[in-house]
């Protein structure tokens, strides 16, 4: 494998991106910018023929990503991207598929799609950029929004309960599922690494700060307000299953409603891929048994 | 591995070369012999069958059958496939047909090859799930937003519901667009004989692929190989790194959604790629028209009622026949004008309150009357009843 140092990120990009789609659509303060990085570092790090990755996403910020990549890529309908992306492995089940989707496109109009592609443990790679926003759009309300948080449909406040996207895909059986901030810079990148490489279906949750939509209406609108705001309300996934075990009552007060960050869940079990691979396999010998194998 | 149609499995799964089998069935059938070799699906009467025989036949020929969580995804994955290279297909009814329009618009958008058989019972909403109507011929021509063509056969028949199904195959892969067999629930579940054609008894049209120097490449414009407004496909994995997106793109695929010549020349050419072949793929059956003063126009099930009516007629000396439109979208339009310009009265037979009825007037002359023979409520046409739409009032 190649050494991360050996390149430039301006090294990297000029790789994997694609000339004539830049700039992005990305505001200053972004989070997405980062996640290609992480997601390029990753492919390059794997040494993956970029012939042989297929990108796919849905309608939204995060959507526009395979756009930029010099690779293929597949921008489909709201919400539907690991539909497509399903029927996309299936019919090139060596190749790797990459989706990439926002919390609103994966879990809110995308909801079904996501329990049953993570519930099918269909091999594929989810980079899901969760900015707890609608943002293309201006700033509508998703179904990630903290309790209380404003957008221009909760102008009041949102008093909806919000999804907490990895602990579902974790209930779901997905294979491998992390959460980081996107303010961290190395970890993202080995998660990313290891979903990759996981038989299965893997999600990689980046939490990616909305300055403009989400930001500017929670009065976290400075770019390091909601870079702060991410580290304060934050806790490693090791830590708070010690605290919550083990710690003291005010310890156990203090990490309530915190994000769990980290890795959730990495389990080695056959992917979809494989499973059919196998039944494909039983069907055929089946058959050439009853009559003869010669065709 | 990357599927590859395999002739003698697919017979050897197929079994007898004569069989009397059920509509949806031979849809599934005729998806096997074009080479389909992914389905994604969900249950609904009464399409199921279609599924199920997927189900039980892919997986024999190597190929990949998957329960999609609804409709949308089923045409969604099915879509996904066609851009990883292989033939591909689902088959649903009205309420399912419904939930597809989106993903349809972005297959014309995208032009991605694939079928969609629709088994029509009618609506609106769940209607009547285990009778057959043809309530959905307008919305495969208008049911996505957007300016479209579509393309759309009707079998009459469950020999026609195989050979048409590898039809829709060809016509797909062609003009590289979603097609549609828009056959219903009466054919759905009709049992009848069919004969399995033999491998030098079909036709495959098979898609043309991306050959030409990759930075040299123009993946959403005319054709740079052939005479054609239908690009060569690029199929993922080959290499020439493809941005597909519903969004309004230039002829390179990117987005150029701020632009109104840039939409326009996409539009005209996902449009006219189609109208101009017009007369050319669409598929008609005349029956008794040569000395005909009064003609029914049907398709699908609807055709089997007006040609008894028309035997039926033709005994009691009345000069009766019957245009039967294999093809109803693209709408063989110049067969119509010339048809209303021979006969005194046109009667439109359809299982709804009037569709295509519509379209027939669009393109009749003037001095023909164009009457409508309409049913629903699940139960076909009687020959007697369509009898008495055949007095010409003058």
């Amino acid at each position: 494998m190649s050494n991360m140092k050996d390149m430039t990120g301006e090294q990297i990009r000029k790789k994997y991106l694609r000339d004539g789609m830049l700039p992005t659509i990305f505001c200053s303060g972004c989070g997405h910018g980062l996640s290609i990085d992480y997601v390029l570092w990753a492919i390059e790090e794997l040494e993956l023929d970029i012939d042989k990755v297929s990108f796919a996403s849905g309608i939204g910020c995060s959507s526009r990503i395979p756009g930029y990549m010099n690779a293929d890529g597949l921008h489909t309908t709201h919400g539907r991207a690991l539909a497509f992306a399903t029927g996309l492995k299936a019919a090139l089940p060596e190749n790797n598929v990459i989706v990439f989707t926002g919390d609103g496109d994966c879990t809110g109009i995308g909801g079904n799609h996501f329990i049953h592609a993570a519930r099918r443990n269909i091999d594929m790679t989810v980079i899901l950029l969760n900015n707890y926003i609608y943002g293309m759009t201006g700033g509508q309300l998703a179904p990630t929004a903290p309790k209380g948080s404003i957008a221009t449909t909760a102008p009041y406040g949102n008093i909806e309960h919000a999804f907490n996207i990895s602990e579902l895909a974790v209930a779901l059986g997905a294979a491998y599922v992390a959460r980081w901030p996107v303010s961290y810079p190395y970890q993202p990148i080995k998660s990313i690494k290891e979903g990759i490489q996981k038989k299965g279906f893997s999600l990689i949750e980046l939490m990616s700060p909305c300055p403009t939509a989400f930001g500017r209406r929670n009065k976290l609108g400075k770019i390091d307000e909601l870079w702060n705001w991410y580290d304060q309300n934050s806790i490693l996934v090791e830590d708070y299953e010690r605290i919550l075990n083990f710690g003291t009552e005010e310890e156990r007060a203090g990490i309530q409603g915190k994000y769990k960050i980290g890795v959730f869940q990495n389990l080695e079990k056959p992917g979809f891929i494989a499973e059919y691979a196998k039944l494909v396999k039983r069907v055929i010998a089946a058959d050439d048994a009853k009559f003869g194998g010669d065709l | 591995m990357t599927f590859e149609r395999d002739p003698v499995r697919i017979r050897r799964v197929l079994g007898d070369k004569v069989q009397f089998i059920q509509g949806d069935m031979a849809v599934a059938y005729g998806g096997l012999l074009a080479g389909c070799s992914f389905f994604g699906g969900y249950p609904i009467t009464p399409a199921s069958e279609v599924a199920e025989g997927m189900a039980r036949l892919l997986p024999r020929v190597k190929g990949t059958f998957i329960q999609m969580e609804d409709e949308i995804a089923s045409l969604a994955a099915t879509i996904g496939a066609a851009w990883g290279g292989v033939k591909s297909m689902t088959a649903t009814s009205g309420p399912g047909f419904s939930l597809m329009m989106e993903n349809y618009g972005y297959a014309i958008m995208t032009e991605t090859p694939c079928v969609i058989a629709n088994v029509q019972r009618t609506g609106p909403s769940t209607g009547q799930p285990t009778l057959g109507a043809q309530g959905d011929m307008m919305q495969v021509r208008w049911g996505s937003h957007g300016d479209m063509e579509a393309i759309a056969l009707c079998p009459s028949t469950v020999q026609e519901c195989m050979d048409m199904t590898i039809e829709c195959f060809n016509l797909a892969e062609k003009y590289r667009h979603p097609v549609c067999l828009m056959t219903d629930g009466e054919i759905g579940h009709l049992r009848e004989k069919v004969v399995i054609p033999d491998e030098d008894e079909m036709d495959l049209f098979e898609r043309v692929l991306a050959t030409i120097d990759k930075d040299k490449f123009i993946p959403f414009s005319e054709s740079q190989t052939r005479d054609s407004k239908v690009p060569d496909f690029p199929t993922f994995g080959s290499g020439y790194h493809t941005y597909v997106t519903g969004l309004t793109h230039n002829d390179k695929g990117f987005p150029a959604t701020d632009k109104q010549p840039d939409h326009e020349r996409l539009i005209l050419r996902l449009t006219s790629k189609i109208s101009d072949d017009r007369e050319k793929l669409t598929s008609v059956e005349e029956i008794e028209l040569d000395d005909a003063e009064v003609a029914f126009v049907s398709f699908g099930a609807s055709a089997r009622p007006c040609e008894s009516a028309v035997w039926d007629a033709r005994k009691k000396g009345m000069k009766v026949g019957m245009l039967r439109l294999k093809t109803v979208w693209p709408f063989p339009r110049d067969v119509v004008t010339k048809l209303s310009k021979k006969v005194k009265k046109i009667i439109v037979v359809e299982m709804n309150l009037g569709q295509i009825y519509h379209v027939v007037k669009e393109y009749a002359v003037k001095d023909c009357e164009i009457v409508l023979a309409p049913k629903v409520g699940g139960d076909m046409h009687l020959p007697h009843e369509l009898m008495e739409y055949l007095e010409v009032s003058n």
